[in-house]
């Protein structure tokens, strides 16, 4: 059985994603959204993983959260309440979700996994040093890997998002 | 106490629901969102089974992925900010240039 944390954290989450899709205002979906990320934070310190727990905070919370926001208020507000869905679409939507829980959910509740119990609970929670010393020796190259696609990428929004009539008009 | 199983449906809700926003949302910030949100529930399943498996390559996994999500968050904004400046929209179903 799920104690009274998980289901208030599983609540949050679940519904602060409902919020971010579905709230009129695109400022509130993205608080929505942030809200979403922290919840999922939560799951990762009931996981006994806090240091993805904090990475997600900062990562999410910290930069993606604030970045959606930034972009958020840079787009004109009329552009944001042009709500234009259709029925037709928004019933596929909706069926789909529906198709999606039931049918994985099904698949999972009736394997194995659903009378599986966390055997482990005593032994100590993996730390800090071993996911670093994994970080740095077996996955080296996909950190390095990692760090090039992090920099191709910010260097490709700056230059995604550059003007280039403004500088001509300065000269 | 809560088990695997709890955590692999609160994922699969949270996928659910990504699903949905990516199929019915056109709102091109609002896709961003239901990515993001997709992202994050293949993350925790990945903490919930090292977690499960006493394994520490599920987290060094979870953390690639959130540098990766980030990374692709930032490309996707600037693309919006770029479409908005050409189109004064960002409604997906406006940008049209780049159809057939």
């Amino acid at each position: 059985m799920v104690d009274a944390v998980f289901t208030g954290i599983a609540i949050l989450t679940v519904g602060s994603a409902l919020v971010a899709l579905e709230a009129r205002e695109l400022v509130y979906g993205a608080i929505g959204l942030a809200v979403c990320m922290l919840g999922i934070a939560g799951f990762f310190l009931l996981l006994d993983s806090p240091f993805v727990a904090m990475f997600q905070i900062t990562v999410y919370v910290g930069a993606v959260a604030v970045l959606v926001i930034f972009t958020v208020m840079l787009v004109r507000t009329q552009a944001l309440f042009s709500i234009k869905e259709d029925r037709g679409r928004k019933a596929a939507g909706v069926i789909l979700l529906i198709v999606f829980i039931g049918g994985i959910g099904a698949v999972l509740l009736s394997s194995g996994l659903s009378n599986h119990t966390f055997t482990n609970f005593n032994t100590p929670t993996i730390d800090v040093a071993e996911i670093g010393k994994q970080m740095v020796t077996y996955y080296g190259p996909v950190l390095v890997l990692l760090g090039l696609t992090l920099a191709a990428s910010v260097i490709g929004a700056l230059a995604l998002a550059r003007r280039e009539d403004l500088g001509q008009k300065n000269e | 106490m809560n088990e695997l199983i709890d955590f692999v449906v609160v994922a699969l809700l949270l996928f659910a629901i990504g699903i949905y926003g990516l199929v019915v949302k056109r709102n091109a910030i609002r896709m961003i969102f239901s990515i993001e949100i997709i992202a994050n529930a293949a993350n925790l399943n990945l903490i919930a089974f090292s977690r499960n498996l006493h394994n520490p390559q599920g987290q060094v996994f979870a953390l690639f992925s959130i540098a990766i999500a980030a990374a692709e968050v930032a490309v996707g904004l600037g693309i919006i900010i770029i479409a908005y400046r050409l189109y004064k929209e960002i409604d997906v179903k406006e940008f049209r240039s780049m159809k057939g």
